[in-house]
């Protein structure tokens, strides 16, 4: 019923048949430029925003209330007054890699999310390792952070990116490993496949215990990829007053920051769309009546109203969970986290090797 | 169409980040000063070089992260056809994990996990 996919062939066609092959190619990836930029701007700011507000609540306090009804326009503000900071300049920083470290952060977000599904037919690339491609580039981010630390040549910098480098590989592992049973379960890397399979029940339901078990560990994992809170060592205020990016200022700066709330988007949509059903409705099993109210809710918003129960759980970790210590973080991964998924896998194995799950 | 689209990602994330920092360059105001542009240390200056060997349990860590990355890759194309392999899947990947395990186990007993 709300379906993407002839909205963007009609589009296609009509430039298709209307430009030659190169203007139409180079139109529709300008127009797909342009729609992920504004996306990906607005989704930022407001992210940003949620974050200051939650944390008021969270705190009791108001948070930001004065620009606009409510601050809603807050980030914008700020974003602007970014933008007209100087860009500060360390005098025995190495200066291309010191500015090329924000590009790297970015690229690397921006390619993730050109990838995720929001929607039937709304992905801008559905290719058959998404799963795959979503892990390899969001890890490139941990290369940017490291350059950008090393690159400042302040104490405080390489020491938050060298946390943030030992951080983000260790909990890469799990992230990986709990998403390999969903992959099982599945049987596909292609995230338009691994939704079709999910039409007749979440694999978090589907998936009895062991998809639980990876849901919690895709999370806390999740979050220690982020760098946030709990896991927030690498920007740890009160010992490293920003970590990796303590040098940058301005517009550079807040790439840093954007990024790092893009990351959590992404982790929180590729945690919907592997465990939670993507944009697939809600489906009680023979409730027709129930099914078909249900169905009538666009899948855009099912998205991204999972998406942001996901978001807003891991804003409620960080404000609430006193921040661990490396080793403690290490040993959590490495001891813990890790043996787990691997006993998981092999009893999700074993569970698609008896046809016990629905 | 799908490289297409990879460069079109690309070159949106590149002229965000060149855009907005060339635009910053020109708006924004500049004045030289010494103290501004040494690395920020609470008001002392700074001592000593920055660009040292790093502390070892770092690269640690980092080696036995690749030994478990790569044997992640090997579980991938696994899991998509576990399905229909079935028991020939299911008894290689006990063989594999136990393999695996043992290695982590090695390394736990060398304390190779534990931070100092």
């Amino acid at each position: 019923m709300y379906d993407f996919g002839p909205l963007v062939n009609s589009i296609t066609s009509w430039l298709d048949t209307t430009f030659s092959p190169f203007w139409a190619g180079l139109i529709s990836m300008v127009l797909l430029g342009l729609v992920l930029l504004a996306f990906y701007a607005v989704l930022g700011l407001y992210l940003v925003y949620a974050e200051r507000k939650i944390c008021a609540r969270m705190q009791n306090r108001l948070g930001p209330n004065r620009v606009g009804p409510g601050g809603v326009f807050q980030t914008i503000a700020d974003l602007i007054k970014l933008l007209m900071k100087e860009l500060i300049f360390i005098r025995n920083a190495d200066s291309f890699l010191f500015n090329i470290a924000p590009f790297i952060v970015i690229v690397a977000s921006i390619m993730a999310i050109g990838s995720i599904p929001f929607a039937k037919g709304l992905q801008a690339i559905d290719l058959n390792i998404g799963v795959l491609y979503i892990l390899a580039i969001s890890s490139m981010g941990v290369i940017g952070v490291l350059i950008a630390g090393w690159a400042s040549n302040s104490k405080y910098s390489v020491i938050g990116a060298m946390r943030s480098g030992a951080q983000v590989i260790s909990y890469e592992l799990s992230v990986g490993l709990a998403l390999l049973c969903i992959i099982a379960y599945a049987g596909s890397m292609q995230f338009s496949e691994i939704i079709a399979s999910q039409e007749d029940g979440w694999w978090i339901f589907k998936g009895h215990i062991p998809a639980w078990i990876a849901f919690v560990i895709y999370l806390v994992a999740g979050t220690a990829e982020t760098n946030r809170g709990p896991f927030d060592l690498a920007e740890a205020e009160s010992e490293l007053t920003a970590g990796f990016h303590t040098e940058y200022s301005g517009i550079k700066f807040a790439f840093f920051f954007l990024a790092e709330y893009m990351n959590m988007f992404i982790i929180a949509a590729i945690a919907t769309t592997l465990f939670l059903g993507g944009w697939l409705p809600f489906h009680i099993w023979h409730f027709d009546a129930f099914n078909k109210v249900m169905d009538y809710i666009p899948p855009v918003f099912w998205f991204f109203g999972k998406t942001a129960f996901v978001i807003y759980l891991m804003m409620w970790f960080k404000w609430t969970f006193p921040r661990l210590r490396i080793d403690q973080l290490l040993a959590l991964e490495w001891k813990y986290l890790l043996p787990i998924n691997l006993m998981n896998l092999i009893l999700i194995s074993f569970l698609i090797l008896m046809q016990w799950h629905f | 169409m799908e490289s297409y689209s990879l460069l079109t990602f690309f070159l949106t994330a590149a002229l965000l980040v060149g855009g907005a920092i060339l635009f910053s360059h020109y708006a924004a105001p500049h004045s030289v000063n010494a103290a501004k542009s040494e690395p920020y240390e609470c008001g002392i200056p700074t001592e000593g070089p920055t660009w040292i060997q790093f502390h070892v349990g770092y690269y640690l860590f980092a080696i036995i992260y690749l030994i478990f990355d790569v044997e992640t890759v090997f579980i991938y194309p696994w899991a998509v056809v576990m399905r229909e392999i079935g028991l020939t899947a299911f008894v290689e990947i006990l063989i594999f994990f136990t393999v695996l395990g043992l290695g982590l186990l090695y390394a736990w007993k060398k304390k190779a996990l534990i931070w100092e």
